[in-house]
């Protein structure tokens, strides 16, 4: 892994109304790493997923993206360019309930790229098998499928067109503990081949033991602690105790261990 | 990135050597698979093929399927072809993308005879419509076995609910009721006045106006701003219920969804829409009086003298009898509709639709029903 940063973030501030939910908030994300980002429910995981690539506004702070100031972009197409080069796995899949599998899948080629309907659709099927799905779902609609299906096939989606970054909102989120560690297996190896830097919003333990390069911490709107777990585990910080530490922490402190 | 992909061959023998340079990424996928079918093509008679990726600027999905799409091709024409020069980065991709796509697709939608398809359309079309009725029919079971319970147990009847409905389906729809209704008055009175002045029958608008405005145009008019208004929200607001499990929440935890959604809403609605009528009623002559005074130079002493030798109670009963019946029809239909919401967006913007059209029918063919009815009682 090398120390270039595809996402620096600096001093970013964000907030509704008088308080602010973000709060000088500074965190890089380097190439080629998966980042597990933690903190407590409302703190602002989320929110600060969001502020990135864009849904939300920020008060004030930077954003870089691979080098370059999000506000400084001048046009509709820098921005476009730079969209493309993300994907966005949403927490509750946000496929598009009037299309197939298939079309979802193709919509974001579709729209940028002008294919063959052929290679268009062994492009979609190719990636629906990356994400470990049967060619046979290809003609389905969401609301046929079971929810670990639902958050493939939207990984499928964010993968349609080779991003560099990936931001996962709580992929684990729903998932039964099996399923969950084969989603991590998942992400792991297409982050292996595809090259990927991952951004993933969770709150299970075992991912960010098993595949999170770094992890970095959110409390009161600021981040307080970015690293490896191991240095999580070893912090004296009462939250970070609490968190990896506690009941449901203890088991993976014990995997660490051993 | 700028550099262009291309695919050059160099041929030692019989083994021939396809050389992949630059960037086999998305934006270039078009022109690559003219290169590839076209090199497919090209090459049909070589033994052995050696696809060297050495050169390669950059690689991703794209580029290593339409790689492995060549080495597939150049397989199926009984070549030997193989992949050399990996950099250890794409060597996982390629890996990747030699088990996709393994399985052959079904060819989908086949030769279909027209004349069959059109049959099978309107086959499903009509049983649609039939099945709708027995929704219909059985919502209006399930409401009616509420209703005798609820008289058996007034407890159980969600006043709070209905106040509530009653506030956004009546209390806010009589501004623009009012305001439509006056128009309609407004206009019904120009347009008579236009033409009874050729018969020198003026006088006679006044009777016409409001005959039509209380026996008919009044209840309709308002009956077709409900079902637009109330009656979509109703289907869009159980449908995204629906589509979010909360209809079977709220049964598994021992409530019935006709009760707590369905009743207060029919309820609001068979109290708001004759107040609506009435008002709507009113709002009608009223535009219509006025017309007939500045256009028509008739004092509203006139006018009320007329009204008052037009019309005799029963034409102002005709009107607001229909009312609750068209109200039931209209809250029905639009809570059929909405349960019947599948999981889609679009299952949901077509069943609304689907409630505003319908009740707007049933309601015409309920006056319909009415205009006999009322004929045979000779009122």
């Amino acid at each position: 892994m090398n120390n270039e940063a595809v996402i620096s973030v600096r001093d970013l501030v964000v907030g509704f109304g008088a308080t602010p939910v973000l709060d000088h908030v500074t965190l890089d994300i380097f190439r080629g790493e998966i980042l597990g980002f933690v903190g407590s429910s409302g703190a602002g995981k989320s929110v600060l997923m969001r502020t990135i690539i864009g849904l939300l506004p920020k008060r004030a702070g930077t954003i870089e993206v691979f080098g370059t100031d999000l506000a400084d972009l001048q046009s509709e197409l820098e921005r476009r360019a730079i969209e493309r080069r993300w994907g966005v796995l949403f927490q509750q899949g946000a496929l598009f309930s009037s299309l197939t599998v298939r079309q979802n899948i193709q919509f974001p080629i579709r729209e940028r790229l002008k294919l063959s309907p052929r290679l268009m659709d062994e492009i979609a099927l190719a990636k629906l098998e990356m994400v470990g799905l049967d060619a046979g779902v290809r003609e389905k609609f969401p609301a046929e499928l079971s929810g670990g299906m639902v958050k493939r096939v939207a990984l499928a989606r964010a993968l349609a067109l080779d991003p560099e970054i990936v931001f996962l909102d709580e992929p684990t989120s729903g998932l039964d503990p099996i399923g969950a560690a084969e989603f991590d297996e998942l992400i792991r190896t297409l982050q292996r081949t595809l090259g990927l830097s991952v951004f993933m919003v969770t709150h299970d333990l075992d991912s960010l033991h098993a595949v999170c390069d770094r992890i970095a911490v959110l409390v009161d709107g600021r981040v307080i602690a970015a690293g490896p777990i191991e240095s999580m585990i070893a912090s004296q910080h009462p939250w970070l105790n609490a968190y990896f530490r506690g009941k449901r922490g203890r088991q993976v402190e014990h995997l660490v261990h051993h | 990135m700028s550099s262009t992909a291309t695919l050059t061959a160099t041929t030692e023998g019989d083994r021939l050597a396809l050389a992949a340079t630059g960037a086999w990424t998305a934006e270039r996928a078009a022109e690559l698979e003219e290169i590839i079918d076209d090199a497919a093509q090209r090459y049909e008679a070589a033994r052995t093929v050696d696809i060297d990726l050495a050169k390669l600027d950059r690689l991703d999905t794209f580029g290593a399927w339409l790689i492995e799409r060549l080495k597939r091709a150049l397989t199926a024409q009984g070549s030997t072809a193989r992949i050399i020069g990996l950099s250890d980065t794409d060597r996982g991709l390629i890996e990747e993308v030699r088990l996709v796509n393994r399985t052959a697709l079904p060819e989908t939608g086949g030769e279909n005879n027209r004349v069959l398809v059109a049959l099978d359309g309107i086959g499903r079309t009509m049983a649609g419509i039939g099945w709708s009725l027995v929704l219909l029919a059985h919502l209006l079971g399930a409401l009616s076995m509420v209703v005798v319970g609820t008289l058996a147990h007034p407890s159980r009847l969600r006043l709070t609910s209905i106040v509530h409905h009653l506030e956004r389906v009546g209390w806010r729809a009589v501004p623009i009721i009012a305001l439509s209704t006056f128009l309609i008055g407004a206009i019904l009175a120009q347009q008579g006045i236009f033409r009874f002045r050729a018969f020198g029958a003026e006088v006679y608008v006044i009777d016409m106006v409001s005959v039509l405005v209380l026996r008919e145009v009044g209840v309709l008019i308002v009956c077709v701003m409900v079902a637009g208004r109330s009656g979509s929200a109703y289907t869009a607001e159980l449908g995204s219920m629906k589509m979010r499990e909360e209809i079977d929440a709220l049964r598994t935890m021992g409530f019935d969804p006709v009760e707590v959604l369905v009743l207060p809403r029919i309820v609001a609605l068979v109290i708001a829409l004759p107040l609506l009528t009435f008002l709507g009623s009113m709002a009608a002559l009223y535009g219509a009086g006025l017309v007939c005074w500045l256009y028509g130079g008739m004092t509203p002493d006139i006018f009320l003298e007329r009204l008052r030798e037009a019309i005799w109670l029963p034409t102002f009963a005709v009107g607001m009898i229909k009312a609750p019946f068209m109200a039931l029809t209209i809250g029905l239909v639009a809570c059929v509709e909405g349960f019947n919401v599948e999981g889609s967006a679009a299952s949901l913007g077509l069943r609304t639709t689907s409630s505003v059209v319908k009740s707007i029918f049933m309601v015409i063919v309920l006056d319909g029903l009415f205009a006999m009815f009322f004929a045979a009682i000779g009122m």
